[in-house]
């Protein structure tokens, strides 16, 4: 898949959180996503951005603009060198709850987005994949 | 790795491109592509005349299989026409031919060139014919790629027109559904609704499901959805139009509505005034008869 | 921005949110409507959040908060101004902020505030006299 323009941003601090959603939008305006799509993509890239800092130890995501055919996207790999999750199904499961239960987030960026991609291996790290098409 | 007899083809398509050419715009011609009034007669030339071109550079260049980097332009071409047909609402047949009608001129300049020697017309034959093979399957995956598009599109629109929001008073709407409910028409429904919510300062939405053939636990989630979202822009839901087979399904499907429902929506309007503040006054009739003496 | 800024209407705290909030802001807000939800006795409080685009988890949890914190404190939280694209992508996020009232816009929410005080004032006046 033709990658027009690609970005990586650092994700170490709550400030970064913020930088990456900006990001985010200015690609998703770009490719000429609707306001209900441009919500979703940076929502879900705000939970796995929290995700990755919270949960990973910090690490980074990278943005890439695709273009296939006449079809725009954006996609965005969350990564890093955390704890990784024992249980993907368990995880991808987990509902957040008001309640402030684990909820990692990840079943709601999967429904927010077109596409979504997970590997994780316990002790080495995470990465989250997930992707917008207009 | 080239198929046999390649070296022939692209030496008889260099020397006998003209003719090839005017062989293959006659035939086209003559299948009627023209008599639709689809396409006008340059446009065909043009088209034909680009392709052939981009075939023999491919065959002169690569020597190799369509998927290579040699055939790209003319598979982009190709790939153009084909979407182009299926928007213009040629058939598939129609669409496919353009490449397939190319292979008796071929083979015709080939009979030409090596009549003398059979067994390389035979192998040059084959050549071309695997060729416009992979080319013609490929003009038929682009074009029914276009197709679903248009009819994905289309869906869309329809998706649009039956979900429409009626203002029933001030500050009470209501959303008549009909037919099957899936996650693209909620989306669709999800934001009619809740733009309408902001237009009218709604606070009150009634969502009538008379015309909802099943409620399955799918088709719940897709109204828990709705009124969740309505929810948070401040507006109550009452379900309307509940059938009592429905009802009955979804007692058995352990489906539960958290919101107030109503068999009818006349039911539902008047709950709806009623929450809302309002009574209906029956006007006093005047009892002074016209023939009063 | 330093902190956001918290306004008193009557017996009513009402906060406008305009700004992509980062942790220590969130965490900040928290604090100062909890510190003068005490110190002024306010029955309400009204977080305006016309102007956010996203509302992700991380500020789902902190209206959930501030609503927690304010019952306990007797007062009544109401969120208005919600935008349909966030409703809609909440509610697909699986975050249906059930803990928190909700109202479309500032006069809505408002007149839901001062209804909720009317009813508790009735409920504690008849208890008051069913005492005597």
């Amino acid at each position: 898949m033709p990658v027009t323009k690609t970005e990586v941003l650092p994700i170490r601090s709550s400030d970064d959180v913020v930088r990456v959603r900006q990001s985010v939008r200015a690609r998703a305006v770009e490719i000429g996503l609707g306001l209900v799509d441009q919500t979703k993509i940076i929502t879900a890239a705000s939970e796995l951005a929290r995700n990755t800092l919270d949960y990973g130890g910090g690490g980074e995501v990278r943005i890439d603009v695709l273009q296939e055919g006449s079809r725009k996207g954006v996609r965005l790999s969350f990564e890093d060198q955390g704890p990784g999750i024992a249980d993907i199904a368990q995880a991808l499961t987990d509902h957040y709850t008001t309640g402030g239960g684990l909820g990692l987030g990840l079943g709601g960026a999967k429904r927010l987005s077109n596409e979504f991609h997970i590997e994780s291996t316990p002790g080495v790290g995470t990465r989250v994949t997930i992707a917008r098409w207009k | 790795m080239a198929v046999e007899g390649t070296e022939t083809l692209t030496e008889t398509v260099k020397a006998e491109e003209a003719s090839i050419l005017a062989a293959w715009l006659s035939l086209l011609k003559a299948s009627g592509s023209l008599q639709t009034g689809r396409i006008r007669e340059a446009e065909l030339d043009t088209q034909a005349h680009n392709v052939l071109g981009q075939l023999r550079d491919s065959l002169v260049t690569g020597a190799g299989e369509v998927g290579s980097d040699a055939y790209s332009s003319l598979c982009d071409t190709l790939g153009e026409i084909s979407r182009s047909r299926a928007v213009q609402g040629f058939t598939p047949t129609d669409t496919a031919n353009f490449v397939f009608s190319l292979k008796e001129p071929i083979y015709d300049a080939l009979n030409r060139t090596c009549g003398n020697d059979p067994a390389a017309v035979t192998r040059a034959t084959w050549a071309a014919s695997h060729l416009l093979d992979e080319l013609g399957l490929h003009t038929m995956e682009v074009f029914l790629a276009s197709r679903e598009e248009v009819i994905g599109r289309q869906g869309q629109e329809i998706a649009e027109l039956s979900t429409p929001v009626v203002r029933l008073w001030d500050g009470i709407l209501a959303l008549p559904l009909i037919g099957t409910l899936d996650s693209a028409r909620t989306g669709v429904m999800m934001e009619n609704l809740l733009q309408a919510i902001v237009d009218e300062e709604a606070e009150i939405a009634i969502i009538d499901i008379t015309g909802v053939p099943t409620v399955d636990t799918l088709v719940a989630q897709h109204l828990l959805k709705t009124i969740a979202a309505a929810r948070l822009m401040g507006a109550d839901c009452i379900i309307s139009g509940i059938r009592p087979q429905i009802a009955q399904t979804m007692v058995h499907l352990g489906v539960e509505l958290n919101v107030v429902s109503k068999a009818t929506l006349a039911d539902a309007f008047a709950l709806a005034l009623k929450r809302t503040g309002r009574t209906v006054v029956r006007k006093q009739q005047p009892s002074i008869s016209s023939t009063a003496s | 921005m330093d902190r956001i800024p918290i306004l008193k209407l009557g017996g009513v705290l009402i906060v406008t949110i305009q700004v992509d909030m980062h942790d220590r802001l969130a965490l900040a807000l928290e604090e100062d409507l909890t510190a003068k939800i005490a110190g002024t006795g306010a029955r309400g409080v009204l977080i305006e959040i016309s102007a956010l685009e996203i509302v992700d988890s991380f500020i789902g949890r902190m209206l959930d908060n501030i609503a927690a914190i304010s019952r306990v404190l007797d007062a009544e939280t109401v969120v208005v101004g919600m935008r349909p694209a966030v409703a809609i992508t909440l509610v697909e996020l699986g975050l249906e902020l059930r803990g928190i009232k909700t109202a479309l816009n500032v006069e809505r929410g408002m007149a839901m505030i001062r209804d909720r005080l009317a009813e508790d004032d009735d409920l504690e006046s008849a208890r008051a006299r069913h005492e005597d």
